[in-house]
């Protein structure tokens, strides 16, 4: 390594404080709205740092009664977590054979480039028929219905992840398993998807941030408690006439938590993910 | 033994279901708002289903600006929500498109002779009714009585020249920067101020052939006494992103001597914890225009109707009819007042809120209608971009209006 | 060969994954087609076969034009100063500082923050009377006076970039970042002693082992960009006077608003073709490197 001169060290920390700076602040901003006292907020200039902690919207957001805005939160809450989880569940049923077959037959990889190609498409272009095909099949504003529509984005790039996770896994073991006589779907359960668990728990959380933060069909698709997602629930909060900013904070905190945590854990393996799976993608 | 079983298991399913009879689900869609607010709302709904132990009500709020979208979209799941929050706008096109139950023959003569008679308009469309009046609403100007009269101002202004006036002499006295705010985001908001500019200046938004006539003579005008507000820096410039409770916290923050804005804000500004300028709002209805008009108004009430999809439209309608009646709206008349003519002569209605109501009662009069077409939302968009063109200085005024006129369509 | 009639068993295990597929993308995306072509509404009407009449006014149509442009300036300048920033974050986090960790760790949270709740975030903080942004501003000096972000056509789609750029340009930053770590140090070293200056080390021995990755993030980026709604949706629905209203924005008011499902489809694909083209370019690109490699 190059010894660093002392003006390349200093230049150096600044940036790396400009950058800590940087990413930090608009997200500790949210919090401090979230439990400034209203008036803090619209104050002139601002306080930037409450003088007494205010948690009732969190309180609020965070109570289940009938009828109030807390059981609308978490209801959205639950859908969301509903959606996603049935999304990611299914994506992993659909992929794991699909990565499986490329992985072990590269003279099938093309079909998975075409699939990748799905995300391409913007919503907009498949929301109308999506719209009259939900509403056909009485799937509209049901946590199931957005489920299959979640599904279909999270699917092939999950095959995608977990190919390049098989490609890793060398073929003598399934070879000499097969000698033993085991069935192919022996050989996947038994000694693949153990191996495979990794990858498998990586492809799970990144399927699960994209769904958390899908909006646009969920905003189309969805009208009420029994389907309205996360994303949705708090773009009405921000839409409507909430007067207290930090109410609107609060619910962006609260939606925020989950997604946050997920990527501090698995932080290297959302990279390795974009570049393996993005490269091929 | 699994003969028993069985018998058992049909009767546990019978009596679920006999229960799932009993009890009606209705969903019902309103927005978030300031007034009826949310908990205002959730408050009615709670004693509506006190009274009634077999129905439950789900509620459901979105922004003003989802509310329109979300009762067509639902039509296409099969009866999404039973009652929906509708605005005066709207009837038309949800006549038109078959989302609304005709209600003609549901209304009782005691709602027909008690509700005020402007307030039909509200749910009407081709001589048929959609529902009930809810929130009776007009834009009435309010203004900082303490800046008035640090300023040597007597009197609100009576024409919008006058307040053009008086906004000057606060600003040059230094009180505030920007005098005027306004809602003018590009959003029906604006829609909302320019109409009752239009109206004062005696325009017309459609010609008696339905063809746009809003580009000459009063609409032309309203635009330019817009723009000349903003040029003369008595209107805060922000104005063009606001929506009403930007107003409402910029007006209550003491920054603003006058402001346009919807009856809610009375009480909120001028009694409400998170006011800096409690005790000092006056109301008037918004100014007239020397030779044309005394005083302006324009129809911005919504009405509560039952869907035509709905499982349930009557136990649905009686919902509507109980959210709606003269009981609850006094109860509630704080923010919003009622659309029963005998609640006026109520005291608990009217203490503490006689300028309020002396000023609706000039202004509800005279409210003048958006246009009445179907295709409205799309007339109106594009008045939101020609509007926001020519306040922002993108469009001359004429020009503006003539591009959004030619491009309708009508 | 695990599979000894290899294709017709790794079909069967594709199956499900193709079935979705086609049932939630091909399907729709062909009645899209189908629908372009018609004036149908969305609810109500069927519609009627009017040919390519829908893609031909929306070629004329002053508002089209106007969108595409916005979108087309959002990409180029938002995805253009994410990747400018990325690569500077990432030649950055590969030195050795203390903390270096830590700071890694941070990259991630603007990428994984939800884009409604970001774009909530950024209007806030551009709130003309009461955001963060004018009130830090003014204590720092920096402005003498409070200023309308979101409500001036000029600022409005910069203020968009800027919440955009700042919630993705880490991720764009942490690519380069694993790029740049498979940099092998001999030859950096190597490089040294042959006396390569500081710009002749970046363009001859990080170059090469950057291209690959950024070139990814750009059309990942680009794409993204392109469809960009929910940021917009939340922070201006396109306003002020249309200044910020992309495609899919004016997809969503003619389909859903103005319920004209059949010009709405039309314009969708437009959307699609323009992307697809920029797809296009990207596997070729891609391909070509690969040969390279």
């Amino acid at each position: 390594m190059e010894r660093r001169s002392l003006l390349a060290s200093v230049l150096i920390y600044a940036a790396a404080l400009a950058l800590a700076v940087l990413l930090l602040l608009p997200i500790l901003w949210l919090f401090v709205m979230s439990i400034s006292p209203a008036a803090d907020l619209t104050a002139k200039p601002l306080r930037w740092w409450p003088e007494t902690v205010d948690l009732s919207r969190y309180r609020m957001l965070l109570t289940w009664e009938p009828n109030s805005m807390g059981q609308a939160f978490l209801a959205a809450l639950r859908n969301s977590l509903t959606v996603a989880g049935l999304a990611v569940g299914a994506a992993l049923v659909v992929a794991v054979p699909a990565a499986w077959a490329v992985s072990r037959n590269p003279r099938l990889e093309w079909s998975l480039y075409a699939l990748i190609l799905t995300y391409m498409l913007p919503p907009v272009a498949l929301a109308v028929p999506l719209y009259l095909g939900l509403a056909r099949f009485g799937l509209l504003n049901s946590t199931v219905g957005l489920g299959i529509i979640y599904l279909s984005m999270l699917a092939p790039f999950t095959a995608w992840l977990l190919k390049s996770g098989f490609d890793a896994i060398p073929r003598d073991i399934e070879a000499s398993a097969k000698l033993d006589g085991a069935r192919l779907d022996q050989i996947l359960r038994i000694l693949i998807l153990p191996l495979a668990a990794p990858t498998l728990a990586t492809a799970a959380l990144f399927a699960l941030l994209l769904a958390w933060d899908e909006f646009f069909y969920a905003l189309l698709f969805t009208s009420d408690q029994r389907a309205k997602t996360i994303t949705v629930a708090i773009a009405d909060v921000a839409g409507g006439r909430v007067a207290d900013y930090g109410q609107i904070a609060a619910a962006g905190v609260l939606a925020a938590l989950p997604p946050l945590l997920i990527g501090l854990v698995m932080q290297r393996a959302i990279v390795a993910g974009l570049t393996s799976g993005g490269v091929k993608g | 033994m699994r003969h028993l079983t069985t018998t058992a298991l049909a009767g546990a399913l019978a009596w679920v279901a006999a229960a799932a009879e009993a009890e009606t689900a209705l969903n019902a869609l309103f927005m978030s708002q300031a007034a009826y607010s949310e908990a205002d709302v959730r408050a009615m709904t709670e004693a509506y289903m006190a009274e009634h132990p077999d129905v439950t009500v789900n509620l459901e709020f979105v922004p003003y600006e989802g509310l329109r979208d979300k009762t067509l979209l639902a039509q296409g799941s099969g009866g999404g929500y039973d009652a929906v929050l509708f605005d005066v706008i709207w009837p038309a096109e949800y006549a038109t498109n078959n989302i609304l139950l005709d209600v003609s023959d549901r209304i009782t003569p005691e709602m027909e002779s008690g509700v005020l008679p402007g307030a039909w308009s509200t749910v009407e469309y081709n001589g048929a009714r959609y529902g009930m009046p809810w929130i009776l609403d007009t834009k009435y100007l309010f203004y900082n009585r303490s800046m008035l009269e640090q300023a040597g101002i007597e009197a609100p202004p009576r024409t919008w020249s006058e307040l053009s006036e008086q906004a000057k002499a606060i600003k040059d006295a230094g009180i505030v920067e920007f005098p005027i705010v306004w809602s003018w985001a590009q959003a029906e908001a604006v829609i909302c101020d320019y109409t009752t500019l239009l109206s004062a200046f005696g325009g017309k938004f459609l010609d008696d052939q339905g063809k746009p006539a809003f580009t000459t003579d009063g609409g032309l005008q309203a635009l330019e006494y817009m723009v000349q507000t903003l040029e003369e820096g008595i209107s805060n410039p922000n104005s063009v992103e606001y929506l009403e409770e930007d107003v409402r916290r910029v007006f209550s923050n003491g920054e603003a001597a006058f402001a346009l804005n919807w009856t809610y804000m009375y009480n909120l500004a001028n009694a409400g914890d998170d006011s800096a300028v409690k005790g000092q709002v006056g109301v008037a209805p918004a100014p007239g225009v020397d030779g044309v008009s005394e005083l302006s108004a324009m129809n911005g009430s919504m009405g509560l109707g039952v869907t035509a999809t709905s499982q349930h439209p009557d136990e649905a309608w009686d919902f509507v009819a109980y959210i709606t009646s003269q009981p609850i709206q006094n109860d509630y008349a704080e923010l919003s007042l009622p659309i029963w003519s005998s609640s006026y002569e109520d005291p608990a209605v009217t203490e503490g809120r006689e300028e309020l109501i002396a000023a609706a009662s000039k202004a509800l009069a005279v409210m003048y209608p958006r246009p009445t077409t179907p295709a409205y939302n799309e007339l109106s968009t594009l008045l939101q971009v020609a509007i926001q063109e020519a306040l922002l200085g993108v469009s001359s005024p004429a020009d503006a209006l003539a591009n959004a006129a030619a491009s309708s369509g009508l | 060969m695990t599979f000894p009639r290899a294709s017709l068993g790794s079909w069967a295990l594709m199956l499900p994954l193709l079935v979705v597929i086609l049932a939630v993308v091909s399907w729709p995306l062909a009645y899209t087609v189908g629908l372009s072509f018609t004036d149908a509404g969305l609810v109500a009407s069927s519609g009627n076969f009017v040919g390519a009449q829908n893609y031909l006014s929306a070629m004329s149509d002053r508002g089209v034009r106007a969108a595409f442009y916005n979108t087309a300036w959002f990409t180029l300048v938002s995805v253009s100063l994410e990747l400018v920033l990325g690569v500077l974050v990432g030649l950055l986090l590969n030195q050795e500082f203390r903390g270096r960790t830590l700071l890694r760790a941070m990259m991630i949270l603007p990428w994984a923050l939800p884009t409604v709740v970001n774009a909530i975030l950024w209007r806030l903080i551009y709130n003309p009377e009461y955001g963060a942004l004018n009130s830090a501003l003014l204590q720092l000096g920096i402005i003498d006076s409070y200023q309308s972000w979101l409500g001036r056509p000029d600022s409005a789609m910069m203020a968009m970039v800027v919440a955009d750029v700042w919630k993705n340009f880490p991720i764009v930053g942490l690519i380069c970042l694993a790029a740049l770590q498979s940099v092998p140090r001999d030859t950096q070293a190597a490089a040294i002693v042959d006396g390569a200056g500081p710009l002749a080390r970046f363009r001859f021995v990080i170059w090469p082992y950057l291209a690959g990755p950024l070139m990814i993030a750009l059309v990942l980026r680009t794409i993204e960009a392109f469809k960009v709604f929910d940021i917009i949706w939340v922070m201006t629905r396109g306003g002020p006077a249309n200044s910020t209203r992309t495609m899919s924005i004016l997809v969503y008011q003619e389909a859903f608003s103005f319920q004209r499902a059949g010009s709405g489809a039309s314009l969708a694909l437009t959307v699609t073709l323009v992307i697809m083209v920029l797809a296009g370019a990207y596997v070729s690109i891609m391909r070509r490197s690969a040969l390279r490699a």
